[in-house]
């Protein structure tokens, strides 16, 4: 392995980590697509800043685009607050205008440089090699790598320094309010770290990929914890996982970093989707089934119990009579059958059933508790 | 130059008939999308809908439309049904179940495009044009295909307009009236799956959400009745589809996409300012109406007030003894209440009723006293 794909392998976990640490936040307030509206905006504010400064290296750009993408909630919020229109809408619609302008100057002014329209959709993360920093005749390495550090650093003392204004006002915004804790300030801080985040991660997976960092990660973390520092923690493992998958993937396949990148993210909540254990839905199907047979065989107990001792004992309390009274079918009236008996609560004679002592005790426990 | 912005050509007709089809169907359904609050649902299909169109290319290796909408269609529609599932067993909120949607689905299709990038095909050059938007490269059998869905998307809306009514207000009373709201719930998701696939090619997958966003919200601003605020918007959809796409046209290298969106933005800020009734600055003027009448109003009581302390009603008193006891500018006030010939002004600083606004402030102080005091 050369040093140029050691560069983008260590930018992308870079990027990763920087996403998906301010998208819990994201996640966890319910503004997870806030970050695909801050990511289309944040060009704006770079194509402009370009039109000023003409260098695509000039830190202002990044001051620029940063503007852009708060000014961009602003603007929603203003929508929004102006009643006007819901809150889906108003999101909706600032940020393709923003990003159609965008487009448009990049179209008209800049269509002969190095910003064209597909680098902004797509990145260009395999690019990074190329663009060095040197600094008095040294050579320290791909310039991003620098500028994405310094931003992962700005991400790691954001929510150092305000972790506890950060948990507090996302969980409980008018207890913060209350207590002096400033969630407007907190909110619009959050965004702009967000906004920096993404103009740095944008110039290497692109606008739209931004947004599968930032979000994916950070849901997936969601689905296996409630503990928000584990959340932070899972939430940094998957966006790393993720971005060292993406890149084996698309080294085999010979296909985009970036995208690959994303699906890795995607096959890694999908994951979780199935097996998490508190969420995963194999745990609820496995849980629904357990639950199903659990109240099935307490029925049947109590189906028993109930004809124990009647004339219509010996048709009442058989297998063959379960099928018709209860509407089970054949297959799940033998699998309860099967566990009261292996659990001694019934004795099984051909198709006649009768209650042992153990589930004649356990059926009137059931019954009382259920009336 | 004028001239030749007139000049029809064969290549300028297709577009204008595309940009017309997808500004009518978008336009149409994007007033339930709005009104459901379901518009970033939009957003997630026109991105799901990418790598449908890579596969759909890889399978065919030719860009047959009817092939690569077939492929978009389906591949948004399992995005949405992705969606629900995330939303219906996790705990995650829809915002975060799009957010996962858009991103993965896309970054799909860009891994999708790459590969293809790859493939040795005469063809795959312009599939590229479906990030952006392209009007150029649109033939006449694409504009064939558009207008064939779209007819569909009328149909049904046509045929279903009493349920999509009723689903887009009140879905719960909906469901006690034993309507089958879950399956009409999916037609209409279908229904915004075809228009949103429709205008892919023109628009592009990242900028289309806004096509079912903004004709709905300019139209709403001007109308609170269901009909109309589909046909205006339908009609703001294809005013700005037909616009954008004529601007891309003639200047060179704006790709039609974002010009559209530019367009159509433009009418929803109009829409937002000056409609009658919901529009911002007619609601500037009315409150500035009211706050003057307000204004001129407490003055003629005021003035009562002290005129009963005299014996003559008509006598006149400064301006600066109603202003200790009135509230804002006095001077505005006044003008105001002259202008309606409410009260004289025989010397500078001296101000006292007329007949009629003697008569107007009792009646005045009659019925809001009655308010006040509630006898």
């Amino acid at each position: 392995m050369g040093i140029e794909q050691l560069y983008i392998i260590i930018l992308a976990c870079i990027v990763a980590a920087s996403c998906s640490l301010c998208g819990v936040f994201l996640i966890l307030r319910r503004l997870a697509l806030i970050s695909d509206a801050i990511s289309h905006s944040v060009l704006l504010g770079i194509v402009i800043a370009f039109f000023f400064v003409h260098d695509l290296n000039s830190p202002i750009l990044i001051l620029g685009a940063t503007l852009t993408g708060v000014l961009m909630v602003y603007l929603t919020e203003l929508l929004i607050s102006s009643k006007r229109l819901k809150k889906d809408a108003s999101i909706g619609l600032v940020f393709p205008l923003f990003f159609s302008i965008s487009i448009l100057l990049i179209n008209l002014f800049a269509h002969d440089i190095h910003l064209d329209q597909d680098s902004v959709l797509l990145g260009e993360i395999a690019f990074t090699p190329f663009r060095l920093f040197s600094l008095w005749g040294l050579n320290l390495g791909p310039v991003s790598l620098w500028v994405m550090g310094v931003i992962l650093l700005l991400n790691i003392a954001f929510v150092a320094a305000f972790y506890k204004e950060l948990k507090l006002s996302t969980f409980d915004s008018g207890l913060a309010t209350m207590l002096g804790f400033f969630p407007t300030f907190i909110h619009y801080a959050l965004m702009s770290v967000v906004s920096i985040t993404a103009v740095g991660a944008f110039e290497s997976v692109g606008a739209i990929l931004v947004v599968a960092l930032m979000v994916v990660p950070p849901a997936t973390a969601y689905l296996l914890s409630h503990r928000l520092s584990h959340m932070i923690a899972l939430s940094l493992l998957f966006g790393i996982l993720a971005s060292l998958l993406g890149y084996l993937m698309a080294f085999l396949l010979d296909v985009s970093i970036a995208g690959s990148m994303a699906v890795m993210t995607g096959i890694l909540f999908f994951l979780a989707f199935i097996f998490s254990p508190s969420q995963g839905i194999l745990i609820k199907f496995l849980l629904y089934h357990k639950q199903r047979l659990l109240f099935s065989a307490n029925m049947l107990l109590i189906q028993l119990l109930d004809h124990e001792g009647t004339h219509t004992e010996q048709t009442e309390n058989t297998v063959s009579n379960l099928v018709i009274h209860m509407q089970w079918s054949y297959s799940f009236a033998n699998k309860v059958v099967t566990y009261a008996l292996q659990h001694g609560f019934v004795n099984r004679s051909n198709d006649f059933l009768t209650l042992t002592s153990l589930g004649r005790e356990k059926a009137r426990h059931v019954s009382v508790m259920d009336s | 130059m004028i001239a030749e912005f007139f000049q029809f050509n064969y290549t300028l007709t297709i577009v204008m008939a595309g940009a017309f089809i997808l500004g009518i169907s978008s336009g149409l359904l994007s007033s339930f999308a709005v009104l459901r609050q379901q518009s970033l649902l939009g957003d997630v299909i026109s991105h799901a809908a990418f790598p449908g169109i890579a596969i759909a290319f890889l399978i065919m290796m030719t860009k047959d439309p009817l092939g690569l909408f077939f492929g978009a269609m389906v591949s948004g529609w399992i995005g949405t049904l992705f969606v629900n599932a995330i939303v219906r067993f996790t705990t995650l909120s829809y915002d975060a179940a799009f957010g996962i949607i858009l991103s993965v689905f896309f970054g799909l299709g860009i891994v999708l495009l790459s590969y293809i990038q790859r493939v040795p095909s005469s063809e795959k050059a312009g599939l590229n044009s479906f990030l952006f938007g392209s009007a150029s490269t649109m033939l006449y059998q694409d504009v064939i295909t558009m207008a064939l869905f779209s007819l569909i998307i009328i149909l049904f809306i046509f045929l279903f307009w009493k349920e999509f009514k009723l689903l887009s207000f009140d879905p719960n009373f909906m469901s006690s009236l034993g309507f089958p709201v879950h399956k009409l719930n999916l037609l209409l998701t279908t229904l915004l799956v075809i228009s949103i696939v429709i205008g892919l090619q023109m628009v592009g997958v990242v900028l289309m959400s806004a096509m079912v966003i903004a004709p709905a919200a300019a139209a709403r601003q001007w109308t609170s009745h269901l009909g109309t605020m589909v046909l205006l918007s339908g009609f703001f959809g294809l005013l700005s589809g037909v616009i954008g796409t004529l601007f891309s046209n003639f200047i060179p290298h704006i790709s039609t996409g974002p010009m559209i969106v530019v367009i159509v933005s433009f009418f929803v800020v109009v829409s937002l300012l000056f409609a009658p009734h919901r529009g911002l600055i007619w609601n500037w003027i009315q409150n500035y109406y009211y706050r003057s009448n307000i204004r001129a109003n407490s003055m003629l009581v005021n003035m009562l007030l002290f005129s009963e302390s005299q014996t003559d009603p008509y006598h006149c008193h400064q301006l600066s003894a109603l202003t200790a006891i009135g509230r804002g500018p006095a001077l505005r006030a006044m003008k105001e209440l002259q202008r309606q010939q409410y009260v004289r002004n025989p010397e500078a600083d001296l101000w006292g009723f007329t007949k009629r606004g003697y008569q107007k402030a009792q009646h005045l102080q009659a019925t809001l006293f009655k308010d006040d005091h509630g006898y």
